[in-house]
């Protein structure tokens, strides 16, 4: 176990920089999930906490021990890769046991060590395969004990589920959570896919273009996000956002065809502001409602348990997620009715949010 | 697209036939002449029928050029040059591959330019060296006038000599360098996934670690392939050894079969020298035909 420091961590190729000093804290026995579309340099960082990308600038300390010169099996990290990385000649008891071997454990201790990890893994009948006769989910459980083996400090997972099938990767994700709990090793996983950052993490770092948007429980992430990235990225469908500008009365909305009646709550007149609602905080109403946006349906997908109503809001795109047994048909017109509480504001310059509209703020007097 | 009407396979197989039919026919006319006697040997058109004598001129042939410890010299260059390019172009193609450093490039491309300098190109300077391996060393030293200081200090002139002529090591040493393994190594080495490194550095293994424990039971397809071919090439080479092996202790068993060759003047005795080719010819085939599983894997596919 061991808590994790990052101070401006700097990562450039030649002259293109892709991690744009990121400050992170990571606890001793939590799990971190980087969460972040591809290329925002997630697993850059990833990579050179486990010490196989070299530190541009800033550090990294482990336990307090700065390791940014230290060789990877200095750091006590383990990982565990997105292709497994397993060891096509070797066995998989040996490949579970190669760090083991390399450090000169004797071979009785190997051997027991390695049957202790295949049986919480319960790989123990297929200790003498090649990875090559494994399946999927098996070569990914294999990728873990070698990462287990050697009882790291920390886990690294660089996006270790996206090669698998859709329902072998949810049976994982409990795995590695159940395994988690039980290990209780500080860990951090690396992921594009929203709903396995949810799921996993105890905090969620949401990144983006090199720089960290936001850090928080997902519960926070979700509901109060800090970026107009990180609202779009977080939650599926994503965020509804419209742009719109601050009026005496409220807001108007796409360029003044649509009035908003809320409290203005100290923004200067005249700014411009994104104002975000998730789909799945919209309610449909009768089209004509007071206080109740009036659209067009354009397209309704069945999910089952609910369905996706993405309605034309006067050229602007908008979804609702509803679950109630109303099924809308496309060309027909609704009321999309929404309570001020669920609307996120975001500033129409740099994206951040804004959160002068929280129903706890007193208006100021005018 | 796989085509499979009948027509086609019968003019496939007609093809393939023809390029087997091709191939083999000089090695059947060897076996056959191998077979004959001197009268027969030298009938005009041969006759194409075997003879009796296969088992006699064979005798004659090993004891005539003495092949049997000309085998045996043959046999330890091969597998020296063999052995010798198989490590060495594993090594210069993981330097290659997986290091970082000034003038890498550099080394490549010269790696590069000696594929077009085959060996005959530079016998002599290779002749020379050998003669005298210390050569190269004695001639800086003459240049900067380091041997005229030792000579003006200490009254010792100096004259550095190790000569290499007549032994085995003179005939395997200058044939091992390799371009073409260190390509083939090198286009293997390229496609063994970075994550594999990565794994191999996260489990605690440095660069030798790597390079013995999973780089080169992964490329033992290669090895074989490569390994196997250069056997041949050695086995094969004629001007090198004929070179360099003055003394008959050192002469190898493709040199020596000109011995068996009739001379102007001599009996027509091809029976004999064709006898002798048989014997030389064997075991590379042997070899291949041992490896032959490994070699095709290590040229074509890469395991997965």
């Amino acid at each position: 176990m061991a808590s994790i420091t990052i101070r401006d961590v700097r990562k450039s190729y030649a002259r293109m920089q892709v991690v744009h000093g990121v400050d992170l804290d990571i606890k001793s026995g939590e799990f971190v999930v980087i969460l972040g579309p591809s290329g925002c340099g997630k697993s850059t960082l990833l990579r050179m906490i486990a010490g196989i990308e070299e530190i541009s600038d800033g550090t990294i300390a482990i336990d307090g021990t700065v390791v940014n010169k230290l060789e990877p099996r200095e750091r006590g990290c383990a990982m565990v890769f997105q292709n497994y990385a397993l060891y096509p000649h070797m066995s998989v008891a040996q490949n579970i046991g190669y760090s083991l071997k390399v450090a000169g454990v004797p071979a009785a201790e190997r051997t027991q060590r390695i049957q202790a990890v295949a049986r919480i893994l319960e790989l123990e009948h297929l200790l003498d395969r090649k990875p090559m006769a494994l399946s999927g989910g098996q070569r990914q459980r294999v990728a873990m004990g070698r990462a287990m083996i050697r009882e790291p400090k920390v886990f690294l997972f660089d996006e270790p589920l996206s090669n698998l099938d859709a329902k072998l990767r949810v049976q994982m994700r409990s795995e590695i959570r159940k395994l988690h709990r039980r290990l209780s090793a500080t860990s951090v996983f690396v992921t594009h896919d929203q709903v396995e950052a949810m799921t996993l993490a105890d905090r969620l770092v949401v990144m983006n273009g090199g720089r960290v948007e936001q850090v928080g429980t997902p519960a926070q992430v979700y509901s109060r996000p800090a970026s107009r990235f990180v609202a779009t990225f977080v939650g599926a469908p994503a965020m509804n956002m419209l742009e719109g500008t601050v009026t005496l009365d409220g807001l108007s909305l796409l360029g003044g065809s649509r009035k908003l009646n809320v409290s203005r709550a100290g923004l200067p007149v005249g700014s411009k502001v994104a104002v975000g609602i998730r789909p799945e905080a919209v309610r449909m109403v009768a089209p004509g409602t007071p206080g109740a946006l009036d659209a067009t349906v354009d397209l309704v997908e069945e999910l089952g348990a609910g369905r996706v109503v993405y309605v034309d809001l006067d050229g602007a795109p908008f979804s609702v997620v509803t679950s109630e047994t109303v099924h809308p048909e496309p060309g027909s017109a609704i009321g999309l009715q929404f309570a001020e509480s669920d609307l996120h504001f975001f500033s129409s310059e740099n994206g951040s949010r804004l959160d002068v509209f929280k129903a706890s703020v007193p208006e100021p007097a005018l | 697209m796989v085509e499979r009407t009948p027509i086609l396979n019968f003019f496939t197989h007609l093809i393939l036939f023809a390029g087997f039919v091709f191939c083999v026919a000089p090695f059947v006319i060897v076996a056959i002449a191998a077979s004959h006697n001197l009268k027969d040997v030298n009938d005009v058109p041969m006759s194409l029928l075997p003879g009796s004598d296969f088992w006699v001129n064979i005798k004659t042939a090993w004891t005539t050029a003495g092949l049997g410890p000309k085998l045996f010299n043959s046999f330890i260059m091969a597998a020296g040059v063999a052995a010798g390019k198989v490590i060495i172009s594993a090594l210069t193609a993981f330097s290659i591959v997986y290091f970082r450093y000034p003038g890498r490039t550099l080394i490549f491309w010269l790696i590069f330019v000696t594929l077009m300098l085959p060996l005959e190109v530079r016998i002599v300077p290779t002749y020379a060296v050998v003669a005298n391996v210390l050569s190269p060393y004695q001639a800086i030293m003459d240049v900067t006038g380091l041997s005229w200081l030792i000579e003006k200090v200490s009254g010792v002139q100096v004259s550095l000599s190790l000569g290499l002529l007549n032994s085995y090591t003179g005939l395997i040493m200058p044939l091992i360098a390799t371009a073409t393994g260190t390509f083939l190594y090198r286009q293997f080495f390229l496609t063994v996934p970075d994550e594999l490194t990565e794994a191999a550095r996260m489990d605690g293994a440095g660069a030798l670690r790597f390079f013995i424990d999973i780089l080169l039971p992964l490329s033992r397809n290669n090895m074989a392939a490569l390994g196997t071919i250069m056997f041949l090439w050695a086995w094969n080479q004629y001007l090198w050894p004929l070179l360099i092996t003055t003394d008959q202790s050192h002469a190898t068993a493709v040199t020596e079969l000109k011995q068996l060759i009739p001379n102007v003047g001599g009996a027509p005795e091809w029976h004999i020298a064709m006898a002798g080719t048989l014997i030389v010819m064997l075991p590379p085939l042997i070899v291949v035909v041992l490896m032959q599983r490994w070699f095709v894997r290590g040229l074509i596919a890469t395991e997965k």
